[in-house]
C-alpha cells in the first residue's frame, strides 16, 4: 500500500536520508523508531508528499506521487491523515472548524452538518462539549486528541503519526497509544508511526522499522526487535548512553 | 581582508538574487492563484476588512496631521515671497501625487504587513502550514492570495481616504488656523489639481499594496527557527516592504508623472 524505495533527501549539505526502503501492507501498523535528529519526520513527510525525495520513488496504492501534479496531490492526500508532533491545530478557528476544516473544503456540507461530524469524532477521541472552544485554551494532550479528531474526519485509508506521545505525561501518553490501538481496530486504518518512546512502540505496532543513519537498519515484529542481535538496535531500545551511537556533538 | 569582503559582496549579492528569484515563483503561483477556483471569497473579505478598514484610524491620523503640517511649512515659507495663496494647490499635489499613496503604504506596511508575517510565520513553524497541505488545501492559494488581493485593492481604497483627509488638514489649518481665505485656498486646489494626479497616485498605491503583501507573506511563508525565526521574518518584512516602498515610488513617478 505504501512502498518508499531507496529515498535520497539532503538539506543544503547535511544528508539526511541515505537511501531508505521502507513498505507498509494495508491494515498494518508500522512504528519507525530512531534518535532525535535521525530523519524520521523528514521520512514521514515523503510519505505525503510535503517533501520531494532528491532521488528514489513514493508509491501509494501503485500511484507514483512524484509524478502527480498539484491537483493529483491533493486528491492523494485526501486518502490521509497527518497527527502533527505539537497538533498545529489552526489556532484562529474553534475547535469544530479544525476538525471540520477538510470537510468544509472539500465537500458541499452544510456547516450544521459538519459541526456535527465534528462533534462525533470528538466524541470518539474522548472529547466532549468543547467544540466551540479556541484551540489555546486546550491542553497539550487534548490538542492532540482535537488533531486526531481532525486528521480522521475526512474517514482516511492511511494515517501518520509524528511523534504522538511526545511531551505528554505517561497515562496521557498511554491513552493517546490506546487511541491509536482503536483507531486501526475500529477504522480498518493502515498507520505510520515514528516516535522514541519505545513503550507506545511497542503497544501499536504490528512492525518495527529502526532509522539510522539515513537508512532503515533494521525491521521487524516488537518481539523481534527488542531480541534483535544489532548492536544498534539493542542500545536504542533499551536507552543506554554507552554503546555503537555516536550522539551528535557529544565528546566521550 | 580584502577576500573576507569580496566574499561578503558575493554572498549578499547571491542572496538578493536568490531572493527575487523565490519571490518571482511565489508572484506566479498567487497570480496563478487568483484565476483558479475555488476562489477565496469569505477570506479575501476578511483581510480586506484587516488591511482596510482596521487600518483607517490609523491612516486618518496621518492624513489629517500630514495635510496639517504640510500647510504650515509652506504657508510660512510662501508667505516670504507672497505666494501663500498657491497653499492649496501644494497640498493637493503632494497629497496625491506623493504623501498619500506612500506614507499610507509605510502605515499599512507597519500594521498590516508586520502582522502578516508574524501570523504566516508564526503558522510555519507550529506546522500548521504542513497541516493545511496534508488536508489537501493549498495554502499559497489560502493563505496568500487572499491578502495579495485585499493589500492591491484596499491600499487605494485607503489613499482616497488620506487624499481627502489630508487636503481638509490643509484648509483647516490654511482657513481656521493661520486666518487664509477660505475661496483662495480651494481655488487653489482645483485650479492645478488634475484627475491624473489622483489616479496615477491610486495606481502607485496599488502597486505598493501588491508589493507590501507579497514582501510581508514572502517573509512569513518561508520563516525558519522558531521564535526568534518569526521575529526576524516580522523586521525583514517591514524592512524590505518599506524600502521596495520607497524606491519603486521614484521609478513609479518618472514614469507615471511624464
Amino acid at each position: 500500500m505504501i512502498e518508499l524505495k531507496n529515498i535520497h533527501k539532503s538539506f543544503e549539505d547535511k544528508q539526511v536520508l541515505r537511501g531508505v526502503d521502507l513498505q507498509v501492507k494495508k491494515g498494518e501498523s508500522l512504528v519507525v523508531i530512531g534518535g532525535s535528529g535521525s530523519g524520521k519526520s523528514v521520512l514521514l513527510k515523503h510519505i505525503i508528499g510535503l517533501l520531494r525525495p532528491d532521488q528514489g520513488t513514493v508509491m501509494i496504492d501503485s500511484t507514483d506521487l512524484l509524478a502527480l501534479d498539484e491537483d493529483g496531490l491533493n486528491e492523494i492526500r485526501k486518502k490521509f491523515g497527518m497527527l502533527f508532533q505539537a497538533a498545529a491545530l489552526f489556532d484562529s478557528m474553534k475547535v469544530w472548524e479544525n476538525v471540520g476544516f477538510g470537510l468544509k473544503r472539500h465537500t458541499k456540507l452544510p456547516d450544521a452538518e459538519i459541526k456535527e461530524i465534528a462533534v462525533q469524532k470528538l466524541k470518539m477521541v474522548g472529547l466532549v462539549n468543547i467544540e466551540d472552544v479556541m484551540p489555546s485554551e486546550l491542553s497539550g494532550g487534548m490538542r492532540k486528541r482535537v488533531g486526531l479528531a481532525r486528521a480522521i474526519a475526512m474517514e482516511p485509508d492511511i494515517l501518520l503519526y509524528d511523534e504522538p506521545t511526545t511531551g505528554l505525561d505517561p497515562i496521557m501518553a498511554d491513552a493517546i497509544n490506546k487511541l491509536i490501538i482503536e483507531m486501526r481496530e475500529k477504522l480498518d486504518i493502515t498507520s505510520v508511526t515514528i516516535t522514541h518512546d519505545m513503550k507506545s512502540a511497542y503497544k501499536i505496532a504490528d512492525t518495527i522499522a529502526m532509522l539510522y543513519n539515513g537508512v532503515i537498519i533494521e525491521t521487524g515484529s516488537p518481539d523481534e526487535i527488542e531480541n534483535s542481535s544489532n548492536e544498534i538496535v539493542r542500545q536504542f531500545v533499551e536507552g543506554r548512553a554507552e554503546g555503537p551511537i555516536v550522539l551528535e556533538g557529544i565528546e566521550r | 581582508m580584502l577576500i573576507k569582503f569580496i566574499e561578503w559582496i558575493g554572498a549578499a549579492v547571491e542572496g538578493v538574487i536568490i531572493g527575487i528569484g523565490k519571490i518571482s515563483i511565489l508572484l506566479y503561483n498567487v497570480l496563478r492563484g487568483i484565476f483558479k477556483p475555488p476562489f477565496e471569497i469569505k477570506n479575501t473579505l476578511r483581510q480586506m476588512l484587516e488591511i482596510g478598514v482596521n487600518s483607517l484610524p490609523v491612516v486618518l491620523i496621518t492624513a489629517v496631521f500630514t495635510g496639517m503640517v504640510l500647510a504650515l511649512q509652506s504657508y510660512t515659507g510662501f508667505k516670504r515671497f507672497g505666494a501663500e495663496g498657491l497653499v492649496g494647490s501644494i497640498v493637493a499635489l503632494s497629497m496625491t501625487r506623493e504623501l498619500g499613496p506612500v506614507l499610507t503604504a509605510l502605515i499599512v506596511t507597519g500594521r498590516a504587513g508586520a502582522s502578516m508575517a508574524a501570523e504566516l510565520g508564526t503558522m510555519r513553524v507550529t506546522e500548521q502550514i504542513d497541516a493545511l497541505e496534508t488536508l489537501a488545501t493549498n495554502p499559497v492559494k489560502y493563505l496568500i492570495v487572499p491578502r495579495f488581493i485585499a493589500g492591491t485593492i484596499m491600499l487605494p481604497a485607503l489613499v482616497v481616504v488620506t487624499d481627502i483627509i489630508g487636503i481638509l488638514g490643509g484648509y483647516f489649518v490654511t482657513v481656521v488656523l493661520l486666518n487664509a481665505g477660505s475661496r483662495t485656498y480651494m481655488k487653489a486646489t482645483w485650479d492645478f489639481l488634475q484627475a491624473e494626479d489622483i489616479y496615477n497616485g491610486l495606481i502607485k498605491a496599488a502597486f505598493f499594496g501588491a508589493a507590501f503583501t507579497l514582501i510581508s507573506c514572502y517573509k512569513g511563508f518561508y520563516t525558519k527557527g522558531g521564535a526568534e525565526g518569526v521575529g526576524r521574518a516580522t523586521t525583514g518584512a517591514v524592512v524590505y516592504s518599506s524600502m521596495a516602498i520607497l524606491i519603486s515610488d521614484y521609478f513609479l513617478s518618472a514614469w507615471l508623472f511624464k
